[in-house]
């Protein structure tokens, strides 16, 4: 069981109001991400609900009861850290074991499960080596092998990928999304790539300076972003964002449309027309930096495949305009 | 960067440098080596016949040789406990933050700046002395009879004082090496069900390792050498209770006149030290490696 719920939760460090009264569900099993900009409070609200920082007012209750003043250990929750904070001085295996020597499990069930999580690791051939002898990779494994042994209500992450190459980050990605299906633990991440967050989670929670601008599922957020914030943050490509006389075209006050969402044609067949800057390709599809729209300063338009057009070149772009995103002047969303 | 012809560059460069220290070290050495050999005594001068082995039968069977061995190594071991377990000590409390942290960390390191026979002297006078001292005026104000520390416990008040002298070098050291702890271990082990003992003993101490043999090394080799401390408050006494093996040196060579006798101590005392520090990097060393 892992259900965590906030409720008029605030965090202040001094006068500075880091998060401001905020309130937040999670289900059991869920997989949810907390995204955003660096500083926008969602390290601290994990480090809230962990217990590592005190909360100013307001409750969280974990599995109904509430866990507002209960030491960390006492949650049973396990943390992921972005540095693996791991124990230098030990051997793998008895940075694994750590926990449960400290919760008193009994000898043969710590090596049971220390086995159980190696294998489903890949970690039994480093058991016995020092965590300064492993890979980025493994280290990483190794922490989520540390959280795993506890059998915790629920894991958090905090920044886990962050210190991996691409790569890598790319296979952890997919390994901890199946740790997700096999354990149906719940998970709460965060990171501030929104790729991550698309790709991972069940529940997206999408923060800026503490205040939660949307919860949804990934595909809720990228098709109706409730305000011009979430619009800009999710989706890659960043969604091409415009105001002015075009956007009154469509009966809004900034109007919003996502590179995929144009189509590149000629130029007078154009809704729009511009001349191509920079082509990114990227062999499935094209990248087109394009200028002097009349839009913005540069609007960016995905082409499937490779299309040839050189820098300098004119051309026309058609937006479907059933899904032109529009916002009024506060920058949230209208239907 | 080290080519052929960049490295004996290098090693030409260096020579002088190099020889000249070793001259330093030599020359004394050597010269020591031989007075220890020579029947040599300022109070009959001129001649200074090869006296052989003598020297050193009569240092060895000197009573008070085993006295001074005892002395100096209770002396360096009684240090490094209260230095470095204080040192700890003193270091967690310094890395908590509160108010005035820079005026109290100075004030901690203070004691490490005066000189040893300035700061001797001070404990012998205003806080050791029966009549005069803080301690004595304490004990008599509650009645009591009042110590005095340098006839009753000599040995354990000069580990004191030079214990109080040492105390900021350790402190300052491993205060150093908590502070480099990486705070997410720390938080990790909270968040693993570690209370404060736990994570001092698993997390904080297997971090201070390195910094403590640093600490002990360091110390051992200026412990070994006490001087001053005894010179100031004890002479030597009473009896040999305070006497250390430098001080014995000191009594042969410059109170007896004995320069042969007293190259002979300062020759044992040599190999003591490389056998303590031999001793050392066996027990401890490896903490340096890695």
């Amino acid at each position: 069981m892992g259900r965590i719920t906030l409720e008029k939760v605030t965090k202040s460090f001094g006068d500075v109001e880091v998060i401001p009264p905020l309130d937040l569900e999670i289900e059991d099993g869920e997989f949810v991400v907390f995204v955003g900009p660096s500083g926008c409070g969602k390290s601290t609200l994990l480090r809230l609900i962990a217990g590592l920082e005190d909360v100013t007012s307001g409750q969280i209750n974990i599995d109904g009861q509430d866990a507002t003043d209960l030491p960390p250990a006492k949650r049973s929750l396990a943390m992921v850290f972005q540095s693996y904070a791991l124990y230098p001085h030990m051997s793998v295996r008895k940075n694994i074991a750590f926990p449960m020597r400290m919760a008193g499990v009994p000898d043969d069930e710590q090596k049971r499960r220390i086995e159980a999580a190696a294998k489903a690791l890949n970690l039994t051939d480093y058991l016995d080596r020092r965590p300064g002898q492993l890979s980025g990779g493994q280290r990483q494994r190794v922490a989520i092998g540390r959280a795993i042994v506890r059998e915790p209500a629920a894991f958090l992450f905090d920044e886990p990928l962050s210190n991996l190459d691409a790569a890598l980050r790319v296979g952890m990605r997919l390994e901890i999304s199946e740790l997700h299906k096999r354990l149906e633990t719940t998970m709460v991440y965060v990171t501030h790539d929104q790729v991550e967050a698309m790709t991972m989670a069940d529940k997206i929670v999408v923060l800026r300076a503490g205040n939660i601008e949307q919860v949804g599922s990934p595909l809720e957020l990228y098709k109706a972003p409730r305000n011009l914030f979430v619009a800009g943050f999710i989706g890659s490509p960043t969604m091409n964002i415009f105001d002015g006389a075009e956007a009154a075209k469509f009966g809004a006050h900034t109007a919003g449309v996502r590179p995929e969402h144009i189509e590149v044609v000629s130029p007078e067949e154009g809704y729009w027309t511009g001349t191509v800057g920079v082509a990114e390709h990227l062999g499935s599809d094209t990248f087109f930096h394009i200028h002097e729209t009349g839009l913005a300063e540069t609007i960016t338009v995905r082409a499937p495949g490779d299309v040839a057009y050189n820098h300098g070149d004119k051309i026309g772009l058609n937006p479907r305009t059933d899904l032109v995103h529009k916002f009024d002047e506060q920058g949230l969303r209208v239907q | 960067m080290s080519t052929k012809a960049s490295r004996s560059a290098a090693r030409l460069m260096i020579s002088p440098a190099v020889i000249l220290l070793l001259m330093w070290m030599i020359v004394p050495l050597v010269m020591t080596v031989y007075f220890s050999f020579l029947r040599y005594n300022l109070l009959s001068p001129g001649a200074t016949p090869w006296a052989g082995w003598d020297n050193y039968y009569w240092f060895f069977t000197d009573p008070s040789f085993k006295d001074a061995i005892w002395n100096t190594l209770a002396l360096v071991g009684g240090i490094l406990l209260i230095t470095v377990i204080g040192g700890i000590g003193f270091a967690l409390l310094l890395d908590k933050p509160m108010f005035g942290t820079g005026v109290i960390r100075i004030m901690v390191i203070a004691p490490f700046f005066v000189m040893p026979t300035v700061s001797a002297l001070v404990w012998k006078n205003m806080f050791f002395n029966p009549v005069n001292g803080i301690f004595g005026n304490i004990a008599t104000s509650l009645g009591f009879q009042p110590i005095d520390f340098f006839a009753e416990i000599p040995l354990l008040s000069i580990i004191f004082i030079v214990s109080w002298m040492w105390l900021p070098f350790a402190t300052l050291i491993l205060l150093t090496a908590l502070q480099s702890l990486d705070q997410e271990q720390l938080e990790a082990a909270e968040m693993d069900g570690a209370n404060w003992g736990n994570r001092f003993w698993f997390i904080m101490l297997p971090h201070l390792a390195r910094a403590i043999t640093v600490v002990i090394l360091i110390q051992t080799i200026f412990l070994l050498s006490v001087f001053a401390e005894i010179l100031v408050t004890t002479n030597g006494g009473p009896g040999t209770a305070t006497t250390n093996l430098t001080y014995l040196i000191y009594v042969s060579s410059l109170l007896q006149f004995d320069v042969g006798m007293g190259s002979a101590g300062g020759v044992i005392a040599i190999i003591l030290a490389n056998i303590v520090a031999i001793f050392l990097m066996r027990m401890i060393g490896k903490n340096l490696d890695a």
